[in-house]
């Protein structure tokens, strides 16, 4: 029985996933310490200094100490200090273009949002697909994607980072995936109503096995040229997976001057 | 004729929307009905609709929340039972025409027709009194305020039952809310009806920020103001530099959409990118428009309850006014997948931590405010705790979503939604309800059921934990907001338990509307004769309840914060002056229709926009020019109060119920 | 007892009071402290329209730029009619203070004759503009020009009907409190009008030849 948290951010199956985890359970451990007793002080204090407590100390007068106000700045200021300068490396270290460091080449993946289905164009392989992303196991993955109609997010959760598929224009988002497994992925920004069912099933195989599949595709038939992209751009919800053995170059290029026209 | 309107916009062939169309015309019939038969109008004209005193226009705010409460909390139910039973291939009741519709309106009905009304008719009814003066700067605009916005909430509503409401979100991104993606009237209802009701907003900034800095009683210097004026001070001066760039942002999008501009769209050049820059430019200072006065009220009842004064008064003024500069400092935070890169990325997300800082100051100052004290555990105290133990965790989850890389898996997931509700529900809320307990014996003249008020509390609480922390989890997990179904089975036991707590929060606003009721049958059981029924600090505490149409007979001289209190401890609050004082007659502002009237027209034209009904807009547009302009020639604005009246309200007052 | 001093207080002016605890200002103070606020958040309002101008500049789609369109003499008429109207209406704001009703209704005329003007030059340039093809749906860059340019049209609009009824106003009503104050918000508003133009002028018309 696959346990509820996978599938999740916390079950990350990737270097970007696992770093990012890594920020939120490290940054929330740090909140934790500070806001934990902070609770217990409201509560404890409330409840000792009730009116009903004559054990308590009045002190009306009460309403000014230097030595609290230095502590009550510094305390926050010191924690978000230190958080500010993980947001600042981090977000250095995880900016979603940023190549991931690994012996392997890095295999191109262009994406393409649209109402309300996600297509993927592997260019160097010269196939496609449609709300199925095969992927090898252990390369570095360079997306690059877009939208044909209105704003999406393009989400793998258990691989890392989202970023917004916009048209007219090219967002780039790095990632990989570690070990073999099939993953979940979705629009993160709504988008229409066919929003729901924007998902798409991730499957990471191990090279070999993503090579046989490619060729497969590319026996399997299937012309995406522009007449066939007219036609699926056309607004449809609940899309089968499928795919294309073969597809027009630069048809990615042609989809994005479409958008804007 | 009727431009784009036709029989087919009302949902005949919808039961949900025609069923709560249907409910929504009947309940405000016999409204109507009841109110007429009882001959109350001639009443309600004169002293409640026309009126231009800014302790009823108050009121009224607080009643056109808690109203629209009702509505928006019905479409609340709605999403939670949808996403209840929509699990593994099930598609619930609600198909996605729909529920796109009541996730839009949720957002929007709850921010700008709940919150800010309330928000802004605790400030209405308390400032003033606070400042020991008469009544707020502008009083005839205060009027065009209420009532505009009142046109916005109508415009809102009147979606239900004619056309339909956005489908976009409460922010209407484009390019989804251009006309090429939504071409039904769902968009316009909203830019029209935000158009209508920012005005007043803007107006009320302009003037509760000329209250607050030209008119305070004798001797209340800057450092003497009750730190509810000064966070109202804050909140007020966000609105009038923030409201103005929302009515740029969304005059844009009409343009867009009525005359085929291109500021927006995919073709044309134009830019989606830009409006969401510009709408949370706007979007972020109005989140904090919302908190800032809720701080105000839990310094106030702290302080009160804890019979002790505020702690780090100074330094509550910096938090505050720092809060105040940096809210426009952040406003990228709410797109850090956008892809501005790690530079910019990374300049947001520290200084959206940076605001934490004066935030946990002000928390730090009111656990020393209650350290020495002696605590009552009013109801007022008691949302007080339960917003600081609250807020502090919606706090650290933004502050981890401030966290780019954070937000990154995170961004408009469900962790995403429980945050924003954590802050709105356990700072805003929490603030309202404090507030409203805490003055509804100064504005009616009684006290409300305590018992009730703490059942309503505890309900609220635990109601949101229940509602609330299943979807940090569930965000953690994967799931994404505005979800219409979802596939994975194994959520559905949480979006149970989200149920559960939507309803044990219908129970506590249900047990604010029987305290409400129960209160008024017992009012002669639980009148507040003093007029200070809490042993308050501020100057409202130091007028009858409720306060005369002049607040004050003769304005207080203030020798120090927390004026009133200063005056108990000096013997002065109740002292008999040797001599009677000499009361002078009072001219006070006189009620007018022009509010009321305006907004009529607004309503009028933004429906004749809406659905490109042109004659009846130009209609609209020619009333609104005709109101204003006789009411540029009506000369006769002020009512002499003569001294004899407001001597004999004195001395009644001091016979029978001084303490 | 004025509303002015129930709501208000002229200050005794006590010495050595600080200002903020005198009490509250007097409604002179009030009201144009008010109208400057206003005054302030239009100008927050133009400054998103500047900036989107500022972001859709080179957003041409093929069309028409700001170098090919604008005329520069029209754009120097329309500066000089603004701010001569400026100046002809500091002038009536000196009648009014010294309640010279002539003078006030000639120097009311002037600027509203000026303003009117203004607009004539600028309408006729956006319908040379439009039967060109450079109309405001053929670009962002033009929706943008258009809409910022077009706002401030609309509000020097607005001042002249506020203009003429003022006129009217003082013609039946004279100079009372109540009408001064709003003559003075009315100066303030049409001096604002001349510096967002200040802006305009360089943001839209120099900026097109960088």
């Amino acid at each position: 029985m696959q346990s509820i948290w996978q599938s999740g951010v916390l079950d990350p199956q990737g270097p970007i996933g696992a770093a990012q985890r890594l920020i939120l359970l490290d940054a929330t451990a740090i909140m934790l310490a500070i806001i934990i007793p902070v609770i217990l002080l409201v509560l404890g204090f409330a409840w000792w200094f009730r009116a009903g407590n004559t054990r308590a100390q009045y002190l009306p007068t009460f309403q000014y100490s230097g030595p609290i106000e230095l502590v009550v700045w510094s305390i926050p200021a010191l924690v978000i200090m230190f958080l500010g300068g993980m947001a600042w490396i981090s977000s250095h270290d995880l900016d979603p273009p940023r190549p991931i460091p690994s012996k392997v080449p890095s295999i191109e993946i262009q994406v393409v949002a649209l109402d309300w289905k996600w297509l993927f164009i592997y260019p160097a392989e010269g196939v496609a697909s449609v709300n199925q992303l095969v992927v090898p196991v252990g390369t570095p993955l360079s997306f690059r994607i877009t939208s044909a109609t209105v704003m999406n997010s393009f989400f793998v959760p258990q691989l890392g980072s989202q970023i917004y598929a916009m048209a007219g224009m090219v967002n780039r988002l790095e990632l990989l995936a570690d070990n073999p497994g099939t993953f979940q992925g979705l629009s993160a920004q709504y988008s229409g109503a066919g929003f729901s069912d924007m998902r798409f099933e991730v499957k990471a195989l191990p090279a070999a096995d993503f090579q046989a599949w490619v060729a497969s595709t590319k026996a399997g038939g299937g012309t995406l040229d522009p007449v066939a992209y007219g036609r699926l751009a056309r607004p449809s919800m609940a899309v089968k997976p499928q795919a294309f053995g073969n597809v027009t170059p630069r048809l990615f290029e042609a989809a994005i001057q479409q958008a804007v026209k | 004729m009727l431009g784009k309107l036709t029989w087919d916009a009302i949902p005949f062939n919808q039961p949900i929307p025609m069923a709560a169309s249907l409910m929504v015309v009947v309940v405000i019939l016999a409204v109507l009905g009841y109110t007429f038969a009882k001959g109350w109008w001639p009443y309600l004209w004169r002293e409640w609709i026309t009126s231009v005193d800014h302790k009823r226009l108050g009121i009224m705010y607080a009643v056109l929340a808690l109203v629209m409460l009702l509505r928006g909390f019905t479409d609340a139910i709605m999403m939670r039972s949808q996403q209840a039973v929509a699990a593994g291939g099930h598609q619930g009741y609600l198909p996605p025409e729909h529920y796109d519709q009541i996730f839009s309106a949720h957002g929007t009905i709850m921010i700008f027709f709940v919150a800010m009304p309330f928000v802004i008719g605790l400030m209405n009814f308390v400032l003033p009194l606070q400042l020991g003066v008469r009544d707020v700067a502008f009083p005839v605009l205060n009027s065009i305020s209420f009532w505009l916005t009142c046109s916005g909430a109508l415009l809102v509503n009147m979606s239900l039952m004619i056309g339909s409401f956005a489908r976009t979100g409460w922010l209407v991104y484009p390019p989804l809310s251009e006309l090429a993606f939504s071409p039904d009237v769902g968009v316009d209802y909203y830019l029209w009806s935000l158009q209508i009701s920012g005005v007043g907003t803007l107006m009320t900034g302009i003037n509760f920020v000329t209250t607050i800095l030209k008119l305070r009683a004798p001797g209340m210097g800057y450092m003497r103001m009750p730190v509810f004026c000064w966070t109202a001070l804050a909140s007020n001066l966000l609105i009038v530099a923030a409201f103005p760039v929302l009515t740029a942002t969304l005059a844009m999008l009409i343009l867009d959409r009525y005359l085929g501009f291109h500021f927006f769209t995919n073709d044309g050049g134009g830019s989606a990118m830009m409006f969401i820059n510009l709408i949370w430019i706007w979007g972020h200072p109005e989140v904090y428009i919302l908190v800032l006065p809720a701080f105000g009220v839990y310094s106030e009842v702290i302080a009160t309850f804890a019979r002790k004064p505020l702690f780090g008064y100074r330094s509550m003024v910096a938090a505050t006014l720092g809060i105040c500069l940096l809210s426009f400092m952040v406003w990228l935070h709410h797109f850090f997948t956008m892809g501005a890169g790690a530079d910019v990325n990374a300049f947001f997300g520290v200084m959206t931590m940076v605001i934490a800082v004066p935030t946990g100051v002000k928390v730090f100052n009111w656990l020393f405010t209650l350290y020495g004290g002696r605590v009552h555990f009013a109801s007022p105290v008691l949302w007080s705790l339960g917003f600081i133990c609250t807020f502090v965790i919606g706090g650290m989850t933004g502050v981890l979503l401030a966290i780019p890389p954070a937000d990154f898996v995170l961004h408009n997931s469900l962790f995403l939604v429980a945050h924003f509700h954590n802050v709105i529900i356990g700072g805003v809320l929490f603030g309202a309800f404090a507030g409203y307990m805490y003055w509804f014996p100064k504005a009616f003249g009684f006290q409300l059921n305590e018992r009730l008020g703490k059942a309503s509390f505890w309900c609220w609480l635990i109601g949101f934990y229940l509602a609330f922390f299943p979807l940090y989890a569930l965000g953690l997990m994967g799931a994404t907001r505005r979800m219409q179904h979802y596939d994975n089975v194994q959520w559905q036991p949480l979006m149970l338990v989200a149920m559960l707590g939507a309803l044990v929060i219908l129970t506590g606003i249900l047990l604010i509307i029987l305290q409400l009721l129960v209160s008024i049958r017992q009012r002669a059981k639980l009148v507040d004769r003093t007029g200070d029924p809490w042993q308050g600090r501020t100057l409202e505490w130091s007028t009858a309840s409720p306060p005369p149409a002049w607040n004050f007979a003769l304005l207080p001289q203030v020798q120090g914060t927390d004026a009133y209190w200063t005056m108990k401890q000096a013997g002065r609050a109740t002292a008999r002056p040797a001599t009677p004082p000499a009361y002078e007659p009072l001219e006070v502002p006189r009620n007018t229709p022009v509010g009321v009237i305006l907004a009529f027209f607004s309503v009028i034209a933004g429906f004749a926009l809406i659905w490109h009904i042109w004659w009846l807009a130009i209609i609209g547009l020619i009333g609104l020019a005709v109101t204003a302009l006789s009411h540029a020639w009506s000369v006769d604005r002020e009512m002499v109060i003569p001294a004899d009246e407001v001597a004999a309200f004195e001395r009644a007052r001091v016979s029978g119920g001084g303490s | 007892m004025s509303l002015a001093d129930s709501l208000t207080n002229p200050a005794d002016e006590p010495v050595g009071v600080p200002y903020s605890e005198r009490g509250p200002a007097s409604i002179e103070t009030v009201a144009s402290f008010g109208f400057w606020l206003f005054l302030l958040s239009d100008v927050v309002m133009f400054s998103a329209l500047f900036a989107a101008y500022a972001v859709l500049q080179d957003h041409v789609a093929g069309g028409p730029d700001g170098l090919k369109l604008f005329n520069r003499g029209y754009v120097l008429a329309e500066t000089m009619c603004l701010l001569v109207s400026s100046f002809t209406c500091g002038l009536m704001a000196l009648a009014i203070e010294r309640r010279a009703t002539a003078a006030f209704y000639l120097w009311g005329i002037v600027t509203f004759v000026l303003g009117a003007a203004f607009i004539g030059l600028e309408i006729s340039e956006f319908l040379r503009m439009i039967r060109e093809g450079a109309a405001p749906e053929r670009s962002a860059f033009l929706s943008a020009f258009f809409t910022l340019v077009g706002c401030h049209g609309l509000h020097v609009s607005l001042g002249l009907a506020w203009l003429a009824t003022m006129m009217a106003q003082v013609g039946t009503l004279g100079f009372r409190p109540q009408i001064v104050r709003r003559l003075l918000c009315f100066t303030l508003f049409w001096h604002a009008l001349d510096i967002v133009w200040i802006g305009v002028f360089t943001i839209v018309y120099l900026g097109a030849r960088w």
